[in-house]
């Protein structure tokens, strides 16, 4: 019997065998894939189980990392003044995942990214304990609060920027929320009670909400005129009637008020007095096409990410010129984000060059290391130089003798335009209060920000955007440049 | 081979029992450490214990089995103790296992209770050949043992299986313990038949058939088969008997065509139950598919089990999370009884797992090499019996764990959580070990021919 015994035995040798090869195939082909899963919830206790990086603004972490020793997680997220960086932090939850730059940049916070490698290796040979990078961002800890602050209790966002490098200096959005209130695993009704908050506080106005800019949209109107050839000159005077009936229909368009003087008014004197009649008639005379390529180079149509993905911000592809008209002046279907109109004051600002906006200045590991640095970039010349110059010159005007004079700052040089963007049924909400402005000190530092405030209850443009808006700018840009 | 002046290797089996009770006791250490960065209070306790009972055990095999296996006693020690700290340490993950409890203390004392088993076997069973004798008994035995569970009602918790008995708050698995008893038919009945198996058989289409009287036993065992797999849900013991069953029966008759017949008729069986039983096709559909069940709608009656194994295995990686320090609790319910080797694959890696599996193809091989070395036909096929059942045991178990096969539930043999297979499997160990003496033992006489038997085997 012994034949078939050394074969039985030559069998259980293949079963195990076969055992072998198979966790082989598991545990040393497929590891990954297994271990990524998107079903392991051990990644999710993995981030947990040791101190996440922070995020860093103004030199100060903005984020911690508490050791709570739980169950399951060991550390949970905590923000200071939570509800100010949420929009610029996003939330990072032990249940429900994570938003915003926590979830970006997940891979440095949490340590797992690959160019963490060495130093983690190195740490876990000398016995150190893992710990996640910290992510530094560009905003301005000073002009965040100031933005914050000035909101108060308004609905709307803040947007600034560094002209030069496109370096995100602000960032608000309000109503806010805590994201410390939704880090944990017992925060259900919290999360439960956010998510069905009318006003939507988890959501970010600034880079994720597209408004009408109303009449903030005359600045790319008047830059596109100027790089079109149509007027030399800001003095130049337009043949407009008022009111100005919309090319191809018998509907007049009119100004806010009939104290206006728009009929034939200079582009100058119609951007100081925000004159729907003047720009809605360059819109048209420009045509679609000359008007979408302008709004693009100022970043309509793109996608901007900062990494954070902003929504596109459109100009439309209108089928009829009345239309084009009155989407020249940021009504009709044109859509910005705070984002955009804040790029478009940077670009003017900027003599023309518009900088790719980011939110993310460097990466560093737990030792302090720099793993990456951003480097600027242009995105694109909106414009000539001497275009610039001009818009800038209109934009100076609109403070100080039109209507923007609420962001006038002793000391600094300021350019802005207001806006009260009609919206609704038959413009039947409470129309949105824009500002969008520039400000520049003497030795050649400079800040530009946008500002919207929803439902601004003033219906009248120029008063609105100018009444409700300026002050936030201006409180923002003085912070920023730090008078 | 030659028994005369086999040297006994009762030392080399004292230095290996002191590494097996050694490892543990280090791997409990290692827990304690990476779980409450302190050595854990039970340290000295515990491997006082296991060391007491592998002694114990030790010297009872000096006084009564002194040419046993040297090899057999030190693995089974060994993956006994391994076993016991896994269990331990998955109790410390008590609060995130659902319906945990603590099993580590019970795990000890059923150990404990198995060594006893085993020196029972030892003192008392003073030659395996006597077994024989109970050749007819122990398949009653077998077919009670086996039946008993179908009259107990199931319970939701044991996954649709039917396969304990419970009385009061005791529960035993009697499907280990007919493991063995099974065997001892076996291979009482093919020792007086195999002549008649192999021989007394008509060649039809190159095959041999054998004659229906000689056939009907094993119709009956395979009807048996299937239908313990349909009234109690349970295929890991119905391909292990069946399994078990060809495989001796091929040893026995020599004969290769046995294996074709074992074959075929086990894909007839599983295919007609596969049709019929849901359960089957369940398990079938979750080895297929294993990450199903975390759908958004998962199909019904699926399992996260094998799809959260998948993962602890693959988390763990070439060399593991380190003891202590993996997530195996996600595994959930079944982590300390069939999933155990995923806590395991997850903790120690696929080195771990290398180093597990080849402690059980030790073991069984030295259970084979005992009946290669067995001196007596009755010898020969109950030790091929008792080995090939633990492999084929270990491979379904194993397979399933790691997706190899379809899940059929079973234990680990001496790792997993369980009282009847802990118990039945220090027997089994005892028994070879009796065989393995009385091959090794120099100078020892044949026994003499019993009624049926042909002399001493080739």
């Amino acid at each position: 019997m012994n034949k078939p015994i050394r074969r039985v035995s030559i069998f259980c040798l293949v079963l195990i065998l076969a055992l072998m090869l198979r966790t082989n195939w598991v545990q040393g082909v497929q590891a990954d894939s297994w271990a990524s899963n998107p079903n392991n919830k051990r990644q999710l206790f993995d981030r947990y189980t040791h101190p996440r990086g922070n995020i860093i603004a103004g030199g100060q972490p903005v984020t911690k990392s508490d050791f709570v020793n739980g169950v399951r997680y060991k550390y949970k997220r905590s923000w200071i003044d939570g509800p100010m960086w949420a929009p610029v932090t996003g939330y990072s939850s032990q249940v429900f995942g994570s938003n915003g730059l926590e979830n970006l940049e997940d891979g440095i916070l949490s340590g797992t990214d690959d160019r963490l490698f060495f130093r983690n290796t190195l740490d876990m040979l000398t016995g150190e304990q893992k710990k996640g990078g910290d992510v530094v961002t560009t905003i301005n800890a000073k002009a965040q609060k100031a933005a914050f602050d000035a909101m108060g209790n308004k609905k709307g966002a803040v947007v600034a920027l560094d002209p030069k490098t496109g370096a995100i200096l602000a960032l608000v959005s309000t109503p806010s929320y805590d994201p410390s209130t939704i880090s944990g695993s017992e925060d259900g009704d919290a999360w439960k009670a956010l998510n069905a908050d009318p006003n939507k506080p988890m959501d970010n106005r600034a880079l994720k909400y597209t408004y009408p800019p109303g009449s903030t949209f005359k600045l790319v109107t008047a830059t596109a005129a100027f790089e079109n050839g149509m007027f030399q000159n800001i003095d130049d005077t337009t043949q407009t009637p008022d009111p100005y009936v919309l090319p191809g229909t018998k509907t007049e368009l009119k100004n806010e008020s009939p104290q206006e003087q728009c009929e034939n008014a200079t582009l100058k004197s119609a951007m100081d007095q925000s004159c729907n009649t003047v720009y809605a008639k360059i819109g048209a005379d420009l045509g679609k096409d000359k008007m979408r390529a302008q709004a693009e180079k100022f970043g309509f149509d793109s996608t901007i990410d900062t990494p954070v993905r902003a929504e596109k911000s459109i100009f439309p592809n209108s089928a009829s010129l009345d239309g084009t008209a009155q989407d020249s002046i940021g009504q009709h279907d044109t859509r910005a984000t705070p984002l955009q109109m804040a790029m478009v004051s940077a670009a003017i600002a900027n003599n023309g060059s518009l900088m790719q906006p980011y939110l993310i200045d460097s990466e560093r590991s737990a030792s302090l290391t720099t793993i990456s640095k951003h480097t600027e970039k242009q995105f694109s010349q909106a414009m000539s130089p001497a275009t610039a110059q001009k818009m800038q010159d209109m934009m100076v005007s609109v403070v100080e003798n039109g209507t923007g004079k609420n962001a006038r700052i002793p000391g600094l040089q300021v350019g802005g335009k207001t806006g009260t963007a009609q919206h609704g049924e038959n413009n039947a909400s409470l129309p949105f209060a824009w500002f969008t402005s520039w400000a520049k000190t003497s030795d050649g530092q400079s800040v530009a920000v946008a500002v919207v405030v929803e439902d601004g209850s003033d219906n009248r443009d120029g008063i609105s955007g100018g009444r409700l808006a300026a002050p936030i700018a201006k409180a923002v840009m003085q912070a920023a440049l730090g008078k | 081979m030659s028994p005369q002046g086999a040297p006994n290797r009762r030392n080399t089996e004292l230095a290996l029992l002191v590494f097996a009770v050694l490892l543990p006791v280090l791997a409990y250490a290692n827990v304690g450490l990476a779980m409450d960065s302190a050595l854990p209070s039970g340290m000295l306790g515990y491997g006082l214990g296991m060391g007491s009972l592998a002694l114990v055990a030790h010297l009872l095999v000096r006084r009564y089995a002194p040419y046993a296996d040297p090899l057999m006693l030190p693995l089974a020690a060994l993956l006994n103790g391994l076993g016991v700290v896994m269990i331990w340490r998955l109790d410390k993950a008590g609060k995130l296992l659902s319906g945990n409890f603590p099993a580590a203390a019970n795990q000890l004392m059923w150990s404990a209770l198995g060594v006893a088993l085993f020196i029972g076997v030892m003192v008392f069973l003073k030659d395996h050949r006597v077994l024989q004798r109970y050749t007819y008994i122990s398949m009653v035995v077998a077919l009670v043992l086996l039946a008993a569970p179908a009259f107990f009602p199931a319970r939701a918790e044991d996954f649709g299986a039917k396969i304990w008995i419970r009385i009061g708050g005791f529960s035993i698995q009697p499907g280990e313990f007919a493991k063995i008893v099974l065997t001892v038919f076996f291979a009482g009945y093919l020792m007086v038949k195999r002549d008649a198996l192999a021989l007394a058989s008509r060649r039809f289409m190159g095959l041999y058939l054998p004659r229906g009287r000689d056939l009907g036993p094993i119709v009956v065992i395979w009807l048996l088969s299937l239908l313990i797999l349909i009234f109690e849900n349970d295929l890991g013991t119905s391909f292990l008997f069946f399994g078990l069953f060809v495989v001796m029966l091929y040893v026995a008759t020599e004969r290769t065509s046995w294996i074709l017949f074992g074959l075929l008729m086990s894909v007839g069986g599983a295919t007609a139950v596969t049709m019929t039983a849901s359960h089957v096709k369940t398990r079938i559909d979750a080895w297929l598919d294993p990450m199903a069940a975390f759908a958004p709608k998962p199909p019904k009656g699926s399992t996260e089990q094998i799809g959260q194994s998948l993962m602890a295995l693959g988390s763990g990686g070439v060399t593991g999370s380190g003891l202590g320090q993996g997530r195996s609790w996600l595994i959930n319910f079944a982590a300390k009884s069939d999933f155990i080797l995923g806590s395991f694959g997850e903790e120690l890696g696929l080195a771990g797992l290398m180093a597990i599996f080849l402690l059980y193809a030790l073991l069984i091989q030295r259970g084979l090499r005992t009946a290669i070395a067995a001196r007596d036909p009755f010898g020969k096929l109950f030790a091929v019996g008792l080995a090939s059942a633990m492999a084929l045991q270990v491979f379904v178990v194993a397979g399933g764990v790691t997706g190899l096969i379809p899940l059929t539930g079973m234990t680990m043999p001496f790792l997993a959580q369980g009282g009847s297979s802990v118990v039945a499997n220090w027997a089994l160990i005892a028994v070879l070990l009796k065989i393995s003496d009385s091959a090794r033992r120099p100078g020892a006489e044949p026994a003499p021919a019993t009624e049926g038997q042909r002399g001493p085997a080739r």
